[in-house]
């Protein structure tokens, strides 16, 4: 029994093999860190843009964003990867992997995060338009002051939640070499021929991203108002 | 009579194949207290929302205090802070406490400081009895409360006319004498006003004028006493009759 224990933790909490790599799974965080924060400020920015550009209702534009967003909310991400790495090379332009991670994702985020932001403009009441614009404000100073604040309030939690399952996906980058967490672990795993790397791997991402959920949480109670 | 504030004609209203407005004209001088009655469905709404451009009109002209409200040159930004409006339903922003509902177009539209602006909604919501209410939001208020908030953020921005479409049809009985009240003490304050309301007893004593509308035209129009005590119309002593019976 004591030897299966000893065994287990050889294999998968080696210290020896975990001290070495440490490094490199810190500079996997790193990079991870780096992609993730490209991907979110990026994704959801764009996705506010479209959905703004989307609710002047410019029928011609309108069918152009839908045809956009339904196409990368269709698409796998690592399609997206892929398409992008191997593909863009053809057409002149060589983005390395850390970019073509970066753009597919925030490409995913943005048909995502706009149709939340969309959901959410259109779930206004209609009235609350009409009391401002019969007011005298425009358009644009109804959308912002009016329309936005309460339609962030209802895309707070998808939006959160949808950030966080697409950021996750940098691990994909590891197919088109970026070495970020995944990439790093698994790396470390067949130069040492042990999975211990994989675990620290795991743990970095729950260092990581269990603050990020946490936080979602205290944003969602912060933009709630009483009715 | 007073030089119009408020002056529609030949307003035509069609939403898809349904004809809403047929023909419309409305005039009202300075001063005075219009009230606009009829069955549901009559127009009365898409009449009032007509006059803001908060509908828009498939032809006719609406001129008030002066402008052409359909002309594609006028700033209707501008135009529309002239026009006050309460809605049914009151449309309070319900991220923002009633004294920011009272200040927003303040600031945004008319240009003025935070400091101006919450000195005016505070004399806004001291009009409507709320000075105390300035803090907070329209979920801390009662319906009647909410309409009385949304009667200060119009009547703030010093509009010309004002414009209520069933302005208590959505409170509960005991709430709705608060707002007639504030409707009546700005009447006596000489504001025009324009009034969608079945508050039959408030048009009986407070307005100088009835207009009765049915299947998107004006049937007929006069003093209260004479619209209500011997109609000329056949439509309009069933409209009366029915309302009275409840």
């Amino acid at each position: 029994m004591r030897g299966d224990w000893a065994r287990f933790t050889d294999t998968f909490l080696n210290a020896k093999v975990m001290h070495k790599y440490l490094p490199d799974i810190l500079s996997g965080v790193v990079v991870t860190i780096e992609l993730a924060f490209l991907i979110v400020v990026t994704g959801i920015a764009a996705g506010l843009a479209l959905a703004l550009l989307r609710s002047l209702a410019i029928r011609p534009l309108n069918w152009l964003i839908v045809v956009i967003v339904d196409l990368f909310r269709s698409l796998p991400p690592l399609v997206v990867i892929v398409l992008i790495y191997f593909g863009l090379p053809s057409v002149g332009l060589s983005p390395s992997g850390f970019v073509s991670t970066w753009l597919s994702l925030a490409f995913v985020l943005m048909a995502f995060s706009e149709e939340i932001f969309w959901a959410g403009i259109t779930s206004v009441d209609r009235g609350q338009w009409e009391a401002a614009r019969s007011t005298g404000l425009s358009f644009g100073q109804t959308l912002m002051s009016v329309v936005l604040p309460q339609a962030f309030r209802l895309t707070i939690p998808p939006l959160t939640n949808r950030t966080i399952a697409i950021t996750k996906g940098t691990a994909l980058g590891t197919v088109v070499a970026v070495t970020e967490i995944l990439g790093q672990a698994s790396s470390a795993m067949s130069n040492s021929y042990n999975p211990s790397p994989l675990i620290m791997g795991a743990a970095a991402y729950l260092v990581l991203f269990f603050p990020v959920v946490v936080a979602a949480r205290w944003v969602e109670t912060k933009f709630a108002w009483k009715r | 009579m007073n030089r119009p504030i408020v002056d529609a004609r030949g307003l035509h209203k069609h939403f898809g194949s349904l004809h809403v407005l047929k023909g419309v004209d409305l005039t009202v001088a300075e001063r005075e207290l219009v009230f606009v009655i009829g069955p549901s469905g009559s127009g009365k709404s898409t009449l009032l929302r007509c006059l803001n451009r908060l509908e828009e009109p498939s032809s006719g002209s609406v001129v008030v205090d002066g402008i052409d409200m359909l002309d594609p040159r006028t700033d209707i930004n501008h135009a529309r802070q002239r026009i006050g409006m309460v809605f049914q339903s009151f449309n309070l922003y319900p991220h923002m406490t009633a004294l920011g509902n009272v200040t927003l177009a303040l600031r945004k539209v008319a240009g003025k400081s935070r400091a101006q602006a919450e000195a005016l909604g505070r004399a806004a919501l001291e009009r409507v009895g709320l000075a105390d209410r300035a803090g907070h939001t329209p979920g801390q208020l009662s319906g009647g409360q909410q309409q009385r908030v949304a009667i200060a953020r119009s009547i703030a921005l010093e509009p010309r006319v004002m414009l209520f479409d069933e302005p208590t049809s959505a409170l509960d009985p005991e709430l709705v004498g608060s707002v007639l009240e504030v409707m009546r003490s700005l009447r006596e304050s000489g504001m025009t006003m324009i009034v969608v309301s079945h508050e039959m007893g408030f048009a009986r004593n407070a307005a100088d004028r009835v207009v009765f509308m049915d299947e998107g035209a004006i049937v007929e129009a006069g003093p209260p006493a004479a619209i209500f005590e011997s109609p000329a119309h056949e439509r309009t002593r069933t409209f009366i009759g029915q309302i009275q019976r409840h």
